[in-house]
């Protein structure tokens, strides 16, 4: 923990609030503790002892909203991933998720860009952020990449037209994340549909997943969707993911039909995106781990 | 077995029947895939490294690793020799040793890591108390602890010392680090 960075912390989350104040967007603070957490493959949430979870994201809680006549809403706040914890992790962390109807993933990326050298440049006076040794500026133009293209220059094969999720996560982290630590920010998009989470495809042949990550000096900063909003679809991939679960050795989750009811009910299109705050925060202060921005993190002794 | 979430910097593993140490240890976990944990590993009987990433499903090797306190007697030609508490003889090579070698004391006792009856590990007190056989006077009056000089104990292994500190005193040091940390007696 470092004093000045938490006064940071504290800047830039004022100006967060202010930046989508303006943009007319509402706040909304969604369950903490949920009856059903999505049940991605690789997700692990925190099982309370009356069988409730701690949120591993504030997704559908906000999905709900969008679906009942919220055009454009945001929410700042606690999210537990079980397990995770490393220089970029720790088990509680701050997501910053925001929905915007009416655009796709591609709209989403308006917002970042410009929500992102808005509050940097206000709270820092630049547009630099520090990653390692990069020094990305955000007002450099994104560069934008294809998962296939990158993977089949970096890692010489083509995710999308054979996917193989052992062989995408390892070459991603070992390959494909170091080529792509530049001084610019990158927008990793159009991943392939096995790794679509809950976005929709895209018309293409062979379709892709209609998401993005953005990449500050080879750091994830943020995921983005245009999001799926066929119900039966979205059902079809919940049941496949808790299978996956199951034969993976973990638990599978309860399948939150209120969520469910909500798309099938009709949800406009959106796009969303969901921001780690604390990354942001070392980006910001150039800090090389995750506890030196957070006022408390779990077992620091555990990654020294 | 261990678990992936068992791992971490110092844990003692066993790869393909050899044991190994963890030296540097990174959880990274892209987007919504894998964790994916990344250590550097050293072999502990020949010292080489190499690194080795493991995902959440697998299982790593648990060393059947003794441990058992000797204590040092003396050196002769073909090692450096301790004892056990039944007066069992255990020689341990220099290669094995390293810098540790310097800092044995006749009857000092130490921690000794065996895999399958071969030594892996040594771990000495963390303090042992050497004398200065040499080193120069230092200038007269300057009682400076942040300078540093360079000195001989016995057995002629050299440290950096303080200039205060004299030929014939009896110094502290640490065998973590190798170096000086306090000043016992003057000569």
């Amino acid at each position: 923990m470092n004093v000045s960075h938490l006064a940071t912390r504290s800047r830039l989350l004022f100006e967060m609030r202010a930046w989508f104040q303006a943009h007319d967007f509402i706040e909304t603070e969604t369950p903490v503790r949920v009856a059903a957490p999505p049940p991605e493959v690789h997700i692990d949430a925190f099982q309370l002892t009356d069988g409730s979870y701690l949120r591993p994201s504030p997704e559908l809680h906000l999905k709900r909203l969008v679906a009942g006549g919220v055009p454009r809403v945001y929410e700042i706040g606690p999210c537990f991933r079980y397990g995770e914890r490393g220089s970029l992790h720790n088990p509680e962390y701050t997501m910053l998720e925001w929905y915007r109807t009416g655009c796709d993933y591609r709209g989403v990326l308006v917002d970042c860009r410009a929500l992102l050298r808005a509050v940097v440049a206000k709270v820092t006076g630049s547009t630099i952020l520090s990653v390692g040794e990069h020094r990305v500026d955000l007002a450099a133009d994104w560069l934008e990449v294809r998962v296939q293209d990158v993977f089949l220059e970096y890692a010489g094969w083509d995710p999308v037209a054979h996917y193989d999720e052992d062989r995408f996560d390892a070459d991603l982290v070992a390959k494909v994340l170091p080529a792509l630590s530049i001084d610019v920010p990158v927008v990793l998009m159009d991943y392939p549909a096995e790794a679509a989470a809950l976005a929709r495809y895209s018309d293409s042949e062979p379709p892709v997943a209609q998401r993005w990550e953005l990449l500050v000096g080879g750091m994830e900063l943020a995921n983005a969707y245009s999001e799926l909003c066929d119900a039966k679809e979205q059902r079809r991939r919940f049941e496949l993911w808790n299978q996956e679960r199951q034969e993976s050795g973990r638990d599978s989750y309860p399948l939150d039909e209120d969520f469910l009811g909500a798309l099938a009910a009709g949800m406009p299109d959106c796009g969303g995106i969901a921001l780690g705050v604390d990354r942001l925060l070392m980006a910001v202060c150039g800090a090389a781990c995750i506890d030196d921005v957070r006022p408390f993190c779990w077992n620091p002794s555990e990654i020294t | 077995m261990f678990s992936v979430s068992d791992l971490r910097k110092g844990l003692k593993v066993e790869i393909e029947s050899e044991p190994y140490v963890i030296t540097e240890f990174t959880f990274t976990k892209p987007g919504k895939g894998q964790s994916i944990y990344a250590c550097k590993l050293k072999n502990m009987i020949t010292g080489t490294t190499m690194t080795k990433s493991y995902r959440s499903s697998e299982k790593i090797g648990k060393p059947q690793l003794n441990e058992r306190k000797l204590e040092y007697s003396y050196q002769d030609t073909d090692g450096y020799v301790f004892m056990d508490e039944n007066f069992e003889q255990v020689i341990i090579g220099v290669e094995m040793l390293g810098d540790n070698r310097h800092f044995l004391n006749e009857g000092i006792e130490v921690g000794v890591l065996f895999y399958n009856e071969r030594v892996v590990e040594i771990t000495l007190p963390n303090f042992v108390e050497k004398e200065i056989v040499y080193t120069e006077p230092g200038a007269r009056g300057d009682t400076a602890t942040n300078v540093l000089k360079p000195a001989t104990i016995e057995g002629g292994y050299e440290i950096q010392i303080p200039l205060f500190v004299n030929q014939g005193d009896i110094i502290k040091l640490d065998t973590r680090t190798s170096s000086y940390a306090d000043r016992i007696s003057k000569a």
